[in-house]
């Protein structure tokens, strides 16, 4: 039973960081539409940032709230330059860019900061006292920070205007540009959001995993899985879908299968799910105008 | 089609549908003597390259035949695919299987890679019916995640080889021909690419070809016209397998080596692409694709011995930035607006 419960906390743990990486798609997905492939390298780009700023001698908090600004004009500039060119292009030009992105931000990375694999610090102290034999501190910080941020989105959503204009310039380009919102500037501000969420969840994940340029391949496939079987409209169902993901794929990692095809039956899982709820546990079910 | 329009062009609609269909021929691929052009040019590759450079031109012509696949269901029946990378190797482990547990020759394990792969393409697209767009990226995405780790898992080792693979041999020219083994084997990929993209041409050509296409771009009035989606949508996933699956095996025998490892999730990534850069929903776009995948990654070396695939993801986007319509979109703008100038 300890074993089970302790398998179930380190579940959660990590699907927290899922949950943090499916909520920063999800935004992407409001805002524009399309799924950001790249989302990930993103985040693994941001977390070297912030250990080039850590080595340099900046304090981890210091470094945490700077990487998060890099971050965010960093998305911004990429909505700006790469893919708001392509607005008019079909739908698999852009996935070709977002692989583009992707083989790029990776790259780079490697090529910068080098293929070995570096520690990086856990804010969370080892002996914190919510720290326990269950779950250890940083598991439990990395929790705290995936919700918080749910709640900090979301607060900025429900009740802050640009939240609502944000929303809106999703929902009806046309209609929110005639009551006067700069659509552009809402989509950028959307990926600057969605590149700023990453960048935390990178930072959260890369204790755990450890640095380098492969980090999160895999962590980007669950937070993909974890948005879509939640709803991928659906921010409360993108954090839920991922601590799921998190969860199933330890316990059938641990009880099931072994690890070595563990992904495999995770994502067989998640496709049957969808098989029967095409829309995701907390999607909405679309209904268009024929 | 064109036989019997000429039969009985005294009906109006006749007419109309053979001035239909003739126009649509000749947009969807070169003239006559372009082809019969390239052929020769073809032909003649075998006499001129050597060595490594053909067998590059023979993986040029396997992946050609896996684009293809990848876009007949992609690109005309409006399905996406993040995971063909498995039905590749799904095809290229039939043939080494047969080959090396079966003892069959080389040229019967095409038709059989491709038959496998078009029944589990089948049975794959069936109970996927229903999800779109995303949701069906996702799901073929899980099958490129599997098939490596399925290919590896270690009941099945007896079969696949586990994470060594499977060394085959290479085939020798049959009937006393004095050809080397690479020039052979490049012609037979010849011949088995131009079969399969005639296949696919008339394929696309007939009433359901036109069917795939309707699906595509309005499924819902497609139903309504009779189009039997669910059929349609699940045989496309079988067809394009098995092409995929037949390119797979091609690429076996040139390499002469399959293991899990080379079939991983970038190549699923590659064919998508492939078919993107050579232009969606054209038979032709899949040599381009195929060049460009098989090509680019060496080039971008050559340009940055430490960053070579941020070389490869830039020439990428500023590609889709100059064609977003690929190779074919490109070349059908030119010819559009050649056309249009005399007048």
């Amino acid at each position: 039973m300890n074993e089970f419960l302790h398998q179930l906390v380190a579940g959660l743990a990590t699907g927290g960081i899922y949950a943090s990486v499916a909520l920063a798609l999800v935004m992407i997905y409001q805002a524009t539409h399309h799924i950001n492939f790249a989302q990930g390298e993103m985040a693994m780009f941001s977390t070297f940032v912030a250990w080039a700023l850590i080595e340099a001698g900046l304090p981890y908090w210091g470094a945490f709230a700077l990487t998060v600004v890099i971050s965010f004009v960093l998305a911004m500039v990429i909505e700006f330059a790469v893919i708001r060119p392509m607005h008019n292009a079909p739908e698999l030009s852009v996935v070709v860019v977002f692989i583009g992105l992707l083989v790029i931000f990776h790259s780079l990375a490697g090529w910068l900061f080098g293929y070995t694999i570096k520690q990086f610090p856990s804010p969370f102290p080892s002996n914190a006292w919510y720290g326990s034999e269950l779950m250890s501190a940083h598991q439990v910080g990395a929790i705290v920070v995936a919700l918080v941020m749910v709640a900090l989105l979301f607060s900025f959503f429900a009740f802050t205007p640009v939240g609502l204009a944000l929303r809106a310039a999703a929902q009806n380009a046309p209609s929110s540009r005639l009551v006067g919102i700069n659509v552009g500037r809402m989509l950028m501000l959307g990926w600057g959001l969605a590149g700023a969420i990453g960048a935390v969840a990178g930072m959260m994940v890369a204790p755990v995993v450890f640095l380098d340029p492969n980090m999160m391949t895999g962590v980007l496939i669950y937070a993909f899985a974890g948005a879509l079987i939640g709803g991928i409209d659906n921010p409360a169902g993108a954090v839920l879908g991922g601590f799921i993901v998190g969860v199933l794929e330890n316990l059938i990692g641990t009880y099931v299968v072994g690890t070595e095809l563990k992904l495999s039956v995770a994502l067989v899982l998640i496709v049957g799910v969808l098989i029967v709820r095409p829309s995701g546990l907390l999607g909405r079910k679309i209904v268009t105008r024929v | 089609m064109n036989q019997s329009s000429k039969t009985n062009c005294s009906s109006p609609q006749a007419a109309i549908a053979a001035r239909m269909a003739s126009g649509n021929s000749a947009g969807a691929g070169l003239s006559w003597r372009w082809i019969v052009l390239l052929l020769i040019l073809a032909v003649g590759l075998t006499f001129v390259a050597k060595g490594y450079h053909l067998f590059q031109a023979t993986m040029v012509l396997a992946y050609a035949i896996a684009l293809l696949g990848l876009n007949i269901l992609t690109g005309y029946n409006g399905q996406i695919s993040l995971g063909h990378g498995a039905f590749f190797a799904l095809g290229a482990y039939a043939a080494a299987i047969l080959m090396e547990h079966a003892g069959a020759p080389y040229w019967a394990t095409i038709p059989a890679a491709g038959v496998f792969c078009l029944i589990i393409g089948y049975l794959f697209g069936r109970p996927t019916l229903k999800l779109e767009g995303l949701y069906l990226a996702l799901a073929t995405f899980a099958l490129g995640v599997a098939m490596p780790q399925l290919l590896k898992y270690k009941h099945l080792e007896a079969w696949t080889g586990g994470v060594q693979g499977i060394v085959l041999a290479k085939p020798d020219a049959p009937f006393g021909l004095p050809l080397t083994q690479d020039q052979w084997l490049y012609l037979f990929a010849l011949l088995v690419t131009l079969v399969m993209f005639v296949i696919a041409h008339n394929l696309l050509q007939s009433g359901s070809g036109r069917a795939m296409r309707a699906i595509r771009d309005h499924a819902m009035a497609a139903e309504a016209m009779g189009v039997d989606n669910r059929h349609y949508k699940s045989m496309s996933f079988g067809v394009s397998a098995a092409y995929t699956g037949v390119g797979g095996a091609l690429s076996a025998i040139a390499v002469q080596f399959v293991s899990p490892d080379s079939f991983t999730l970038f190549l699923s990534i590659s064919l998508l692409v492939g078919i993107v850069v050579g232009g969606v929903g054209t038979l032709w776009g899949a040599f381009f694709g195929a060049l460009f995948i098989m090509f680019v990654p060496s080039l971008a070396e050559k340009v940055s011995k430490a960053a070579p695939w941020a070389v490869y993801g830039v020439v990428l986007i500023a590609i889709m930035f100059a064609m977003p319509g690929g190779v074919m979109g490109l070349l059908r703008k030119i010819s559009e607006r050649r056309s249009r100038r005399p007048d």
